[in-house]
C-alpha cells in the first residue's frame, strides 16, 4: 500500500517551571491511503501531541527536537509557516479533542464551515454557505438553515464537537486526523458520524488517524491500533491483533478495565493501579514497570526493545524474550485468546 | 420505597426556551419533571442536544427557568437572592463538573488557585499552607501529580484538565454535585478510577450526584436511577437495572443496540435498531408510571396496556 505519512523517531519537549518534560519520546508509525490507524492508551500518554506535532500545532514551550514526519516523502519540519498554512485544513486537517477552543466564538457557525472552503479553493461564497449548510446537515445538526447564523456557544457540547467535524470534512482531506472527535456524542449520533467518516474514506480515500478512550468505537473503526503509554507506542498491530491477541500487559489493562453491562455495581472496577511516571524524570527500564504486576528485573533497568509478533504486530515488553518465563494474562484476556485462535483455524 | 426517601431536588414542569420567538428558538428543556432522592445517583443519558446539560445548568441556577419550579432541600431556588448568605451556601452545597474541560478553567489561573477559589470564597482553609496542603490532597485523590500545582491548564492533557474540575468540585465538600460527562474525555483505566473514587466519596460523605454521560455501561455502573432525554423531554425513566434490561421506549431502545462493544467481530456484524421520530410522538403524551417506579412518555392508552 501507498503510505502517505511516515512519522520516524518524533521526540517532542516541554520547557516547564519545574524542568523538561519529555513528552513524547521515539514514536514511528506510517499511515496509507484509505486506512484508520486508531491510537489509544492512558491520559496523558501523548496522543494529542503526537498528533499534533503532524501540524505543528503545539503550544509556544513545545520543542519538536528529533525526528521527521514525511508527507508524500517530503519531511512536513521542514516546511515554512506558508508552506504549512496550504496542507493545514487542506489536505490534512484535524478534528480537535476541545470543541470550544477550536470554534471561534465571534463568528458564526455558518460562516466558520464554509472558511476553509473560501480560503483554499476559492469558490463563490453562495457556494461556500450551501455547502457549509449541506455538511452541516450531514453530521445531523437540526435545522442548519435556521441555525447557520447562530454562534458556537449557542450549541450543545456534542453539537460543537459535530461542528468541528464539518470544518475538518468540508474540503475532502486526504489525511483527517480526529482526535476525540465523539466523545461528546450519543452513541446513536456516533454511530452515524463514524458511518460518515467510512463513506468519506470509501468516497475519497481519505487515511484517518482516529484517537479515542472508547475501546468499542475502536473496534468498529480501526484497521490498525496502536496503543500508547508515557511517550512511546508500546503496541501496534491489526485491530484483531491487538483485540483477540494482546501481548503488552498496558494493553492488557486497558482491555480489562472497560465495564460491560455486566459489571455489577458491588464489584469495583477493574483499573491499573499507580500513576504513570513522571515525565520530567522518565525511568531508565520501562516505564510501566512500576505498575505492571508481570514486570521482572529487566523491565527496571533496561527499555525493552519491540519484538516482533506477526508481520504486522510489534509489542515493546520484555515479556516477549525468548528467555522471558511464561507468565497467564488476566482472565477476560485468555477469551480473547481462545477467539484469536478460532479466527486462526477458521482462515 | 420512593416514599420513606428523601428528596433533595424536586423539578416540576420545568421549560427553558431559547431565543423565544424568533426562527431559531429552540425549546431545549421542554416541561420536564422528576425527582432525585439523597444518597443516590441519578444518571442522565440520551440524545446529544436533547437539553441534559441544560437541565444541570438550571438546576444549579445557570439559567432563568421559562417556566416550572426547581426545588432544592424543599426550597425554591429562584426565591434564592443573587447576593447574600442563602446564595453563598448555595454554591457550596452544589457544585457542577462542566462537560468542556478547557473553557471552564480560567486559562490565565494557576491549578493550585483553581482549585482553591471555593476554598478562598468559603473561608475553608486557616493559611497558605493549610490551603496548599488541601490542594495537594484533591490532586492526589483525583490522580495528578501534586507536583503539577503550579501550572497553567494550557499545559495539561484534555483527560487531565478533566480531573483538575473534579478537583475543583470536590474541593468545598458539597452535598450535590451535577457532573456532566466527567469522565468522556479519560481513557477507560483512569475513567474506572475516578468512578470508583467518586463512590467511595459518596459512601464516606453521603453525597448525592446526577450523572450525565454517554457511556451507557458506565452509566449504568454508577447510578441507581436512570432518565433518558430526548428532545427537551424525558421519555423514560427507571431504575438503572430496569432501563436495561426492560427498556419500553423506542428511543432508549435504540440507544442500547448501539453501544459499541471492545470486539471487532461483534462490531463488524451488529445490527442497529433505528429511531423513528415521527411515529414515536404525537399529541397527548406524557411521563407517565406505567410500571411500579417504571415511567414511560406515553399517551393514556398505552399506558392502560400496562394494568
Ligand atoms: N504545553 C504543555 N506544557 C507542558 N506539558 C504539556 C503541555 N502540553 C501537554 N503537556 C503534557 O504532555 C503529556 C502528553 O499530553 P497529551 O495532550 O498528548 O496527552 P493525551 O494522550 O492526548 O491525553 P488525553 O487522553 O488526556 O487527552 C501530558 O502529560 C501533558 O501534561
Ligand atoms: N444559549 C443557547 N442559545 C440557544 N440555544 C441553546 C443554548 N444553549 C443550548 N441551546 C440548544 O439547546 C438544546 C439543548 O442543549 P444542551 O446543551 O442542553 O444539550 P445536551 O443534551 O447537553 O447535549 P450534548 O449531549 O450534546 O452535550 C440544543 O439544541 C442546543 O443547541
Ligand atoms: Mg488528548
Ligand atoms: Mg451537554
Amino acid at each position: 500500500m501507498d503510505k502517505i505519512l511516515e512519522v520516524k523517531n518524533l521526540h517532542v519537549n516541554f520547557a516547564t517551571y519545574n524542568g523538561t518534560v519529555q513528552a513524547i519520546r521515539g514514536v514511528n508509525f506510517d499511515l496509507s491511503a484509505g486506512e484508520t490507524l486508531a491510537i489509544v492508551g492512558e491520559s496523558g500518554s501523548g496522543k494529542s501531541i503526537t498528533v499534533r506535532s503532524i501540524l505543528q500545532l503545539l503550544a509556544k514551550n513545545a520543542d519538536i527536537n528529533k525526528g521527521t514526519i514525511l508527507y508524500h516523502g517530503e519531511d512536513l519540519l521542514k516546511k515554512s509557516k506558508k508552506e504549512m498554512d496550504a496542507i493545514r485544513g487542506n489536505k490534512i486537517s484535524m478534528i480537535f479533542q476541545d470543541p470550544m477552543t477550536s470554534l471561534d466564538p465571534t463568528m458564526t457557525i455558518g460562516k466558520q464551515v464554509a472558511e476553509p472552503l473560501l480560503i483554499h479553493n476559492k469558490v463563490s461564497k453562495k457556494e461556500a454557505l450551501g455547502r457549509a449548510e449541506e455538511v452541516l446537515r450531514l453530521v445531523g445538526i437540526p435545522n442548519p438553515k435556521e441555525r447557520m447564523n447562530d454562534y458556537p456557544h449557542q450549541f450543545s457540547g456534542g453539537q460543537r464537537q459535530r461542528i468541528v467535524i464539518a470544518i475538518a470534512i468540508v474540503d475532502y482531506p486526504e489525511i483527517l486526523i480526529a482526535d476525540e472527535p465523539t466523545t461528546a456524542l450519543d452513541v446513536t449520533v456516533q454511530a452515524q458520524i463514524i458511518d460518515l467518516l467510512k463513506e468519506l474514506q470509501q468516497k475519497i480515500g481519505t487515511a484517518i488517524i482516529f484517537i479515542t478512550h472508547d475501546l468499542g468505537v475502536v473496534a468498529g473503526i480501526a484497521d490498525r491500533v496502536a496503543v500508547m503509554y508515557a511517550g512511546k507506542f508500546v503496541e501496534y498491530g491489526s485491530v484483531d491483533e491487538i483485540f483477540y491477541n494482546p501481548q503488552h500487559p498496558y494493553t492488557w489493562g486497558l482491555l480489562d478495565s472497560m465495564p460491560t453491562l455486566d459489571t455489577n455495581e458491588e464489584d469495583h472496577l477493574n483499573s491499573i493501579p499507580g500513576t504513570p511516571p513522571n515525565l520530567l524524570n522518565p525511568p531508565k527500564g520501562d516505564a510501566f514497570a512500576p505498575r505492571n504486576k508481570y514486570a521482572m528485573q529487566i523491565d527496571l533497568e533496561e527499555q525493552p526493545p519491540f519484538f516482533k509478533v506477526s508481520k504486522t504486530h510489534y509489542a515493546a515488553t520484555w515479556l516477549l524474550h525468548p528467555d522471558a518465563p511464561k507468565v497467564t494474562p488476566p482472565k477476560g484476556i485468555q477469551k480473547r485468546f481462545s477467539k484469536f485462535k478460532k479466527l486462526g483455524d477458521n482462515e | 420505597m420512593a416514599e420513606d426517601k428523601q428528596k433533595i431536588v424536586q423539578v416540576k414542569h420545568l421549560k427553558q426556551y431559547f431565543n423565544i420567538g424568533k426562527p431559531n428558538e429552540v425549546k431545549a428543556v421542554d416541561d420536564i419533571s422528576f425527582d432525585i432522592y439523597k444518597g443516590e445517583t441519578f444518571g442522565l443519558v440520551g440524545e446529544s442536544g436533547s437539553g441534559k446539560s441544560t437541565t444541570g445548568r438550571s438546576i444549579i441556577r445557570l439559567y432563568d427557568p421559562t417556566d416550572g419550579q426547581i426545588l432544592f432541600n424543599g426550597q425554591d431556588i429562584s426565591k434564592i437572592k443573587s447576593h447574600g448568605p442563602q446564595m453563598k451556601k448555595f454554591r457550596r452545597e452544589m457544585q457542577m463538573i462542566f462537560q468542556d474541560p478547557y473553557a471552564s478553567l480560567n486559562p490565565r489561573m494557576k491549578v493550585k488557585d483553581i482549585i482553591a477559589e471555593g476554598l478562598d470564597v468559603h473561608g475553608l482553609t486557616k493559611n497558605s499552607e493549610d490551603r496548599d496542603k488541601r490542594v495537594r490532597e484533591l490532586l492526589d485523590m483525583v490522580h495528578l501529580n501534586p507536583e503539577h500545582m503550579t501550572r497553567y491548564p494550557y499545559e495539561f492533557s484534555g483527560g487531565q484538565r478533566q480531573r483538575i474540575g473534579i478537583a475543583r468540585a470536590l474541593a468545598v465538600d458539597p452535598e450535590f454535585i451535577i457532573a456532566d460527562e466527567p469522565i468522556s474525555a479519560l481513557d477507560v483505566s483512569i475513567q474506572a478510577q475516578v468512578v470508583n473514587l467518586m463512590q467511595d466519596i459518596q459512601k464516606d460523605q453521603g453525597l448525592t450526584y446526577m450523572f450525565i454521560a454517554h457511556d451507557l455501561s458506565m452509566v449504568k455502573y454508577i447510578s441507581d436511577r436512570i432518565a433518558v432525554m430526548y428532545n427537551g423531554k424525558i421519555v423514560e425513566l427507571a431504575d438503572s437495572d430496569e432501563i436495561y434490561n426492560h427498556p419500553l421506549h423506542s428511543y432508549t431502545k435504540s440507544l442500547l443496540s448501539a453501544i459499541p462493544v471492545p470486539d471487532p467481530e461483534i462490531e463488524k456484524t451488529r445490527q442497529r435498531i433505528d429511531f423513528d421520530h415521527k411515529s414515536s410522538f404525537h399529541e397527548g403524551q406524557k411521563l407517565q408510571e406505567v410500571l411500579p417506579g417504571h415511567f414511560l412518555y406515553c399517551d393514556d392508552k398505552k399506558a392502560a396496556t400496562f394494568k
